[in-house]
C-alpha cells in the first residue's frame, strides 16, 4: 500500500493506506483520531465533516489520495483548549443532546464564521442544512451560532 | 520631325490598347479565380446545409443532454437535481455566484476531485459545479428546438463560438456523465456515439428541430 503524508491539526503524519480510503478511516482507524464521527457514509449527514484548507468537508467521501499537501483540521484541532467561540456558545446554549453529530455540527458552523463572521438567520440556514441532527437540536444549534458570531 | 509626328499620333490609341489588355486579363485571372472559389463554396454550402443530417444527430444529443446524468447539473432553479428520479439534491446546496456553491456548502467539500468506492457515494470531479449564476444554461423542461437555439448562442451557452461548443465535447464534466461509478443509470448513447452525434449535428449546421 502507498504511504501518504497529511498534515493533521498542524502535524505531519505518514499512514499506509490504500488509495481510495476515506480521510474519514484515516483519522479513525490509522491515527485513532475518534471525535470525527461515522454517519453515514455517503456525504449526506454531515457528521463526518473536518476542515480542509477552511472548507467544512465531508471526510466519509473524500479519498486519501486527493488530500495532497491540504491542511486538516478535525475537532480534537479547532481550538487548544475548546474555547473556540462555537464550543463555547455550544455550552452556553446546552445544544447537544446525544451528542453524536455535534462534531460536525461543530466544524460546519466554525467553517461559516470564519467565511462570514455575521450571517443572517438564512445564510445559516443554507449553510447548516447539510448537517443532520437526529435529536432535532436545530433550534439550539442556530441559537448558539448566532452567540457565537459576536464573539468572531 | 516625321518620326516625332507619327510617334504622338500612335501614342493614344497604344496606349489605350495597353490599359484595354491589362484590363482584360485581370477579368479573365478573376473570373477564373472566383470559378474555381465558388465551385469550392458551393460543395461546402451543400455539406453545411444539410439540415436532415444535423436534426436526425441533435435528436440523439438531445436524449442524453436531457438524461438525469447531464440534466441533473442544468436544473430551473438554483439547487442541483439528484439521482435517477432527478430529484431535488439532498441538503439543498445553493448554486452561488459561480456555480461551485456557497460558504459551508460548496460542490467540492463532498464531490472531491476523485470518488471513493460505493453504490451511492457522491461521484468524484476535479471541476464539479454546475453553470453559473450569470449564465444558468438551464436543460431542465426545455424542448429540443428551445435547447438546440440556446446551445448555439453564445449570450446563452457561456459565450463560446461554434469550434469552442464542438470542443465542450471533450470536457472532463461532460465526460463524467459515464463515469459516476455506483449503480446509476448511464445516458442512452455511449459516450463516444453521443460524441459522434455532437460533432455530426454542429458540422452540418447545428440546425434546431421544429417543435
Amino acid at each position: 500500500m502507498p504511504v501518504y503524508t497529511i498534515n493533521i491539526n498542524g502535524e505531519n503524519k505518514q499512514v499506509d493506506v490504500d488509495s481510495d480510503t476515506p480521510v474519514l478511516w484515516v483519522l479513525r482507524d490509522s491515527l485513532r483520531l475518534l471525535g470525527t464521527k461515522y454517519g453515514c457514509g455517503i456525504a449526506h449527514c454531515g457528521a463526518c465533516t473536518v476542515h480542509m484548507e477552511g472548507d467544512a468537508v465531508r471526510s466519509c467521501a473524500y479519498p486519501i489520495s486527493a488530500v495532497g499537501d491540504k491542511k486538516i483540521v478535525t475537532i480534537e484541532g479547532l481550538s487548544e483548549n475548546g474555547d473556540h467561540p462555537v464550543q463555547k456558545a455550544w455550552l452556553e446554549h446546552d445544544v447537544p443532546q446525544c451528542g453524536y453529530c455535534q462534531a460536525g455540527q461543530i466544524m460546519t458552523a466554525s467553517s461559516l464564521l470564519a467565511q462570514n463572521s455575521n450571517p443572517s438567520d438564512e445564510e445559516i440556514r443554507r449553510a447548516m442544512n447539510g448537517n443532520i441532527c437526529r435529536c432535532a437540536t436545530y433550534t439550539r444549534i442556530n441559537r448558539a451560532i448566532r452567540t457565537a458570531s459576536k464573539d468572531m | 520631325m516625321f518620326n516625332t509626328h507619327l510617334s504622338s499620333r500612335y501614342a493614344k490609341p497604344i496606349l489605350k490598347f495597353f490599359i484595354f489588355s491589362v484590363a482584360v486579363i485581370l477579368a479573365i485571372a478573376y473570373k477564373s479565380k472566383n470559378d474555381k472559389k465558388a465551385e469550392y463554396v458551393l460543395l461546402s454550402e451543400i455539406r453545411k446545409k444539410d439540415s436532415i443530417a444535423s436534426i436526425t444527430a441533435f435528436k440523439k444529443v438531445y436524449s442524453v443532454l436531457m438524461h438525469p446524468r447531464c440534466m441533473n447539473c442544468h436544473p430551473d432553479g438554483d439547487i442541483p437535481l439528484q439521482g435517477d428520479e432527478s430529484r431535488i439534491h439532498n441538503m439543498l446546496p445553493q448554486r452561488g455566484p459561480d456555480g461551485k456553491g456557497i460558504l459551508t456548502m460548496k460542490c467540492a467539500n463532498c464531490h472531491g476531485a476523485t470518488g471513493v468506492p460505493g453504490d451511492a457515494t457522491p461521484p468524484g470531479n476535479p471541476h464539479w459545479h454546475l453553470p453559473p449564476a450569470d449564465m444558468k444554461m438551464v436543460f431542465q423542461g426545455r424542448t429540443a428546438r428551445e435547447l438546440a437555439l440556446q446551445l448555439v448562442n453564445p449570450d446563452l451557452n457561456g459565450h463560446k463560438n461554434m469550434e469552442e461548443l464542438r470542443l465542450h465535447a471533450e470536457d472532463t464534466l461532460v465526460k463524467s456523465g459515464w463515469n459516476m461509478g455506483g449503480d446509476r443509470e448511464l445516458p442512452p448513447l455511449s459516450y463516444q456515439e453521443f460524441k459522434e452525434a455532437w460533432y455530426e449535428w454542429i458540422d452540418n449546421g447545428a440546425y434546431a428541430p421544429s417543435n
